[in-house]
């Protein structure tokens, strides 16, 4: 390629920028210099790179997004720092535009989103009685898309430049016309394989959970994070399609110089606003549901009691669904819609607020007649609760079209939609995190440093975004990296940085915590350490590959709990040990993955020659995949007994206590 | 503990609500007043909302947490009552429609002339919004400013907005609710100032480098002072050519301007064939250069015409203003 | 996951992981839909942003249009006789009848390159206006599709001749058929939408 601007490559100048580059590429040779060293090459690539696992697969997800939680918190944190004093000369306005850009793009896409598809992975198959999803190679796939599209974007604000139109990515600005530099391409294309990696995930789950529950799990007997996620990947199948087109769209207009959203040659703005709501908005939803069905496992088992109105709770979130895809025009009710259109959307938008009560209330006498335990994932919940309701009453007054036109792109929007997405999403997956651990890795985090990570993050929350609200009604406009002393804003911008330091200090503790169980925790835990309800308890911690030596029978919701109670199929007669066929591993997931992160980077750039050689990797990664014919192997009996005699004999003597 | 640190973030709206004032709740016209009606009556709902659900909560939260002597009860088997979950299925509903029915008819209202001024004869002003700055058209008084706009009190002042580059909102908080200006799009908005003074204004939609400084003054004025006024900028304010106004449009920030005659004559970027002011070269400057596409309307083929005739002193003012455009990076 | 073969059923229904595979290739075509009816919203918002470049009425060749589409549902008949073929377990007529459908398949892949190439000439290009943008980015999402299916047939095709009909190849054919079909359903509502509404409209 001869017309390559090598002295604009990379981004010099900022000494921020400088830093980061400097530490990537000794955090790079540090974890290869390390890896090479312990010898851990190999193992790396047999028991997890390659891996068709579904639990290892949920738990790269984990990894990757608290990763990608820290790069987007680093973001925050920045945007908080600029905007604590007036007129602040921390960050200038093009690195601020950055700054919220990228923080948007990785909170939702990469954080958020591969949390929740993350903890999915581990859990759905386990709470259905399965030994794998639907199709094991397709998850890793999703998992390397989602990877390949998170680490193309990461590198933007190295090599090439971050994108800067917003995590929205409004045309006209967002076209050529009026961002003429490669960065929002790294928009277009890293999002769009991250999002063919979750539409293939949404397939996946929607297959698994229809069909291939254990006997007797009928569909109204499913747990309820079952029935969430099988939602929201409903959803995903429905959502994604159009995102799809949309960057799709962007990317041949930016590239191909077409006329689908720019001033010129016919184009119209309006389009792309309502193709990114199309499926933005579903997509809050496809992170909400998972939480919510998270939140119910939690509710019912530290209440000891099991879910109330659980087909009220299922009506609630097949309704959510259905509103969710006819609510987009309240993004943009200022856009001249007219009265009429407006009110439709205004009445759909406040009409969400019914299901969502439904499902509050349902909790909270979830917990009435109870036991509560105030362990940490269920101070989560309870946190959350409140929290939440802060949030979905600040939406309803959002929803109102005429009085959004005051409320519309201020921070009191912006505090919204933190007071929903933080407590229903974030809270939600500390929660499971913390729930789920030992099922994860056979050890259990630390409860008091748990609680400090609780406490620290929900105060820091609440005083990061309550006066945001404040702001917002005082007409302080969001993405704006500076504001006057006269405007009277600076006291509450300060309080709220500083709240986001003690939120940051939550996250610290978070990280130490993960640090301090790995190395101090207790190995010699119960599989059922929470007295629990659902299937997922019912075997070792950590899982074995299989899952389970015999798929268990379902009679009733909550199956695990009522086979404890009448003590049945707790136990494994030799006899019923069969042979289980597994999937083999699969190097050919990563290896799509690496070639769409090259062909996406060639494509970013314009290198048009360059990437079409590059994309005929994916095409022979297709075609080496229509040729396998590996289908697998067999575990032998012995094997299966061996690895069953040691969690299942063990019980009885370990450490059930939970403090 | 708990239930002490949330019913201290109930209180804290309620605190701030009284301790501030806040621009929104501080109505200066009929049209701001409608919006912070409706905003009202919403609180009141919402608020009822979040004390019947706190109190719930931390009623059951504290009645059955777990406690040393209650560790022998094993809660019952509960599986749901139709007749709660009818009642808060119902009580919503009857809320939402409690806040529906205003806001469909704040919404209609918005549209027209507000309620008490229908037969005072309204003005119009254009408002084209650009990188980074509002230029207010008079079409009926042939004036035009640049990031300022006056206007007499009392009366019903209709805006007719668009934008000459990307999309962006034009808001008076004081005033009145917001509208995006668009590029090729007519928007329309009332406003109403009761009485004589400055209220400010200003973009709320994204729009690049200049975004968090495109701002402007409304002035409202008596009838009097208005009208001198408009006499004056017709009298002393120069006259804008177009290719003053093509300057203009650049990626830039100005000050106040004031001209005796209007773009409109020339162009209304409301049109949806009108010419597209658009120029990529100017906003370079970040990162990585891509290709960018040359159209036959716009800005800078446009300017390459013009060198052909006069020569190349376009060329150099625009390389300025180009090196001026990236103060940001 | 498991291997239990139900001999009861069609052959492509036989194994668990087909019956799995099937129901998710259905719910994939789900996703297609969604994929088409967006850019028909797309193109049916911008079709009448001609931007002073050519309209409908300048450039649409209504012979060719019909040809493409003989080419397209007759392939879709076809693949539908290979598909019968294929439960009568005729292996080797269930091969001639997908090269046939791959043959048309290319002959209407053939005349929409033609067509395209046509448009070009006429200065109709997809950077001309908003209307010719959408027209091309439709027609084309539809014509990569049917490429895609081309490719992926030939591979199958060729596991059929090295393997014979088993569970694994009888699946991949019912699912390419599937997929056939969709493409031509797909076509018909490009042929009333695009190129009929153009005409006539």
């Amino acid at each position: 390629m001869m017309g390559i601007k090598w002295n604009e490559l990379l981004i010099t100048g900022d000494p921020l920028i400088l830093g980061s580059q400097i530490a990537i590429l000794l955090t790079m040779i540090g974890i290869v210099g390390g890896i090479t060293y312990l010898k851990k090459w190999r193992w790396l690539w047999s028991e997890w790179l390659t891996t068709v696992d579904h639990k290892r697969i949920g738990i790269m997800y984990i990894i990757a997004a608290v990763l990608m939680f820290f790069r987007g918190g680093i973001d925050g944190l920045m945007m908080k720092a600029q905007t604590a004093r007036p007129e602040m000369e921390f960050l200038n306005a093009q690195h601020y535009n950055e700054v919220f850009t990228t923080h948007g793009v990785i909170m939702i896409l990469f954080m958020a989103m591969p949390l929740l598809i993350g903890i999915m992975n581990v859990i759905i198959p386990l709470q259905i009685g399965a030994r794998d999803v639907a199709f094991p190679q397709l998850n890793a796939l999703s998992f390397w898309l989602f990877f390949s599209g998170a680490m193309l974007f990461n590198i933007s604000f190295v090599i090439g430049g971050s994108p800067d139109a917003g995590w929205t990515s409004y045309f006209p600005l967002a076209g050529k016309e009026f961002s003429p530099s490669i960065a929002n391409n790294y928009y277009a294309i890293a999002l769009q394989i991250a999002g063919i990696g979750t539409l293939i995930s949404g397939i996946n789950f929607v297959v698994t959970i229809l069909k291939m529950r254990t006997k007797g799990m009928t569909l109204m007997k499913m747990p309820m994070f079952t029935w969430t996620s099988f939602i929201a990947s409903v959803i995903i199948v429905a959502a994604f399609p159009i995102l799809t087109v949309a960057l799709a769209l962007m990317t041949t207009d930016r590239l191909y110089g077409t006329h689908f959203f720019t001033v010129s040659g016919g184009g119209m703005d309006m389009l792309w606003a309502n193709l990114f709501w199309l499926w933005g908005h579903p997509e809050v939803y496809i992170l909400i549901l998972p939480a919510f069905g998270i939140y119910s496992e939690i509710f019912a088992t530290f209440s000891r009691k099991s879910l109330f109105g659980y087909k009220s709770m299922i009506f609630s979130i097949v309704a959510i669904a259905i509103l969710s895809m006819v609510v987009w025009v309240h993004h943009f009710y200022t856009m001249g819609s007219g009265p009429a259109v407006n009110s439709i959307f205004s009445i759909t938008t406040m009409a969400i607020a019914v299901p969502t009560g439904i499902k509050i209330f349902n909790w909270l006498f979830t917990m009435r007649k109870g036991r509560i335990k105030m362990t940490t994932p269920m101070l989560w919940a309870l946190a959350f609760i409140p929290c939440f309701i802060i949030g979905g009453v600040t939406g309803v007054m959002l929803g109102m079209g005429a009085a959004d036109f005051q409320y519309h792109n201020t921070l009191f929007l912006v505090a919204h939609f933190h007071y929903t997405i933080i407590p229903g999403v974030v809270f939600a997956v500390f929660a499971a995190l913390y729930y789920w651990w030992p099922k994860m890795f056979g050890f259990m985090l630390n409860e008091k440093i748990g609680k400090w990570h609780f406490w620290l993050f929900v105060i820091g929350f609440n005083v990061t975004f309550m006066p945001m609200f404040f702001l917002g009604l005082d007409g302080a406009v969001r993405r704006s990296y500076t504001y006057s002393v006269e405007s009277g804003f600076a006291p509450l911008f300060l309080l709220s940085a500083i709240g986001s330091a003690v939120l940051a200090l939550g996250f610290a503790a978070f990280c130490y915590n993960i640090y301090w169980s790995a190395r101090y925790a207790d190995r010699n835990i119960s599989s059922d350490p929470w007295d629990a309800r659902t299937l997922e308890w019912s075997t070792a911690s950590p899982v074995q590959f299989y899952n389970f030596a015999k798929q268990p029978e379902v009679t009733t919701l909550d199956p695990f709990w009522h086979m404890k109670k009448k003590n049945e199929g707790l136990t494994l007669k030799d006899s019923e040990i069969e042979e289980i066929h597994m999937p083999s591993n699969s190097g050919l997931p990563i290896f799509m993955g690496a070639v769409f992160s090259v062909a996406g980077f060639f494509l970013v750039f314009e290198w048009h020659i360059a990437a079409v050689v590059a994309a005929v990797g994916i095409i022979a990664g297709l075609i080496i995949r229509s040729f396998d014919y590996d289908e697998g192997y067999h575990v032998k009996k012995d094997e299966i007994k061996k690895i069953e005699s040691t969690w299942r004999n063990v019980e009885g003597e370990v450490h059930n206590d939970v403090s | 503990m708990k239930k002490f640190l949330l019913s201290l973030t109930a209180l804290l709206p309620l605190l701030v609500l009284s301790g501030c004032n806040m621009v929104v709740f501080e109505p200066q016209g009929p049209v701001a007043r409608s919006i912070t009606d409706l905003i009202n009556w919403s609180l009141i709902w919402m608020l009822l909302v979040v004390v019947v659900v706190f109190g719930l909560f931390g009623y059951i939260v504290w009645k059955y947490r777990e406690r040393p002597e209650n560790m022998e009860y094993e809660p019952p088997e509960e599986h749901g009552s139709t007749l709660l979950e009818i009642i808060w299925t119902g009580i919503p509903i009857l809320i939402v429609i409690a806040l529906t029915i205003p806001t469909v008819t704040t919404l209609y209202a918005l549209e027209e002339v507000p309620k008490g001024y229908e037969e005072k004869e309204p003005i119009t002003i254009h408002v084209t919004s650009a990188d980074w700055k509002w230029i207010f058209s008079y079409p009926e008084e042939g004036i035009e400013t640049v990031n300022y706009v006056n206007i007499p009190e009392d009366t019903p002042v209709l805006f007719k907005m668009t934008s000459a580059s990307t999309m962006q909102s034009f808001w008076v908080p004081a005033l009145g609710g917001q509208k995006y200006t668009m590029p090729k799009m007519e928007t329309e908005l009332y406003l109403v100032a009761d009485n004589p003074g400055s209220y400010e204004g200003q973009n709320t939609n994204f729009n690049g480098r200049g975004y968090a400084d495109m701002k402007f003054e409304v002035l409202a004025q008596t009838h009097e002072e208005f009208d001198q006024w408009v006499d004056d900028v017709k009298e002393k304010a120069p006259k804008l050519t177009e290719k003053e106004y093509e300057d203009l449009l650049k990626p830039t920030h100005l000050g106040r301007m004031t001209f005796s005659n209007t773009h409109l004559s020339w162009v209304n970027h409301a049109d949806p064939d009108s010419k597209a002011y658009t120029n990529p070269e100017l906003y370079r400057g970040h990162g990585y250069q891509g290709k960018i596409f040359e159209e036959e309307d716009n800005y800078k083929s446009e300017e390459i015409n013009e060198n052909d005739k006069h020569g190349h002193d376009e060329n150099i003012e625009n390389k300025e203003n180009h090196g001026g455009g990236h103060d940001g990076h | 996951m498991s291997a239990n073969v139900d001999t009861t059923l069609p052959l492509e229904y036989q194994t668990e992981q087909n019956r799995l595979n099937i129901l998710g290739f259905w719910i994939f075509l789900g996703a297609e839909i969604i994929l088409f009816a967006t850019l028909f919203g797309v193109y049916g918002v911008l079709y009448e942003r001609y931007a002073g470049g050519p309209t409908h009425k300048d450039i649409f060749v209504i012979k060719d249009v019909m040809i493409q589409t003989l080419l397209l549902l007759t392939s879709s008949f076809t693949m539908g006789l290979a598909i019968f073929e294929m439960r009568l377990h005729n292996l080797k007529r269930l091969i001639t009848w997908l090269i046939i459908t791959l043959v048309l398949g290319a002959g209407f892949l053939f005349m929409e390159i033609n067509e395209f190439i046509h448009y070009v000439h006429e200065g109709a290009t997809m950077q001309t206006s908003a209307f010719l943008s959408s027209l091309f980015v439709l027609l084309g999402t539809h014509g990569a599709h049917v490429t895609l299916g081309i490719g992926w047939a030939i591979m199958v095709i060729i596991q059929l001749a090295k393997r014979g009909l088993t569970p694994v190849t009888a699946r991949k054919t019912f699912i390419i058929g599937l997929y056939w079909h969709f493409l031509d359903v797909v076509w018909i509502f490009i042929f009333t939408f695009v190129y009929l509404k153009g005409l006539v409209g």
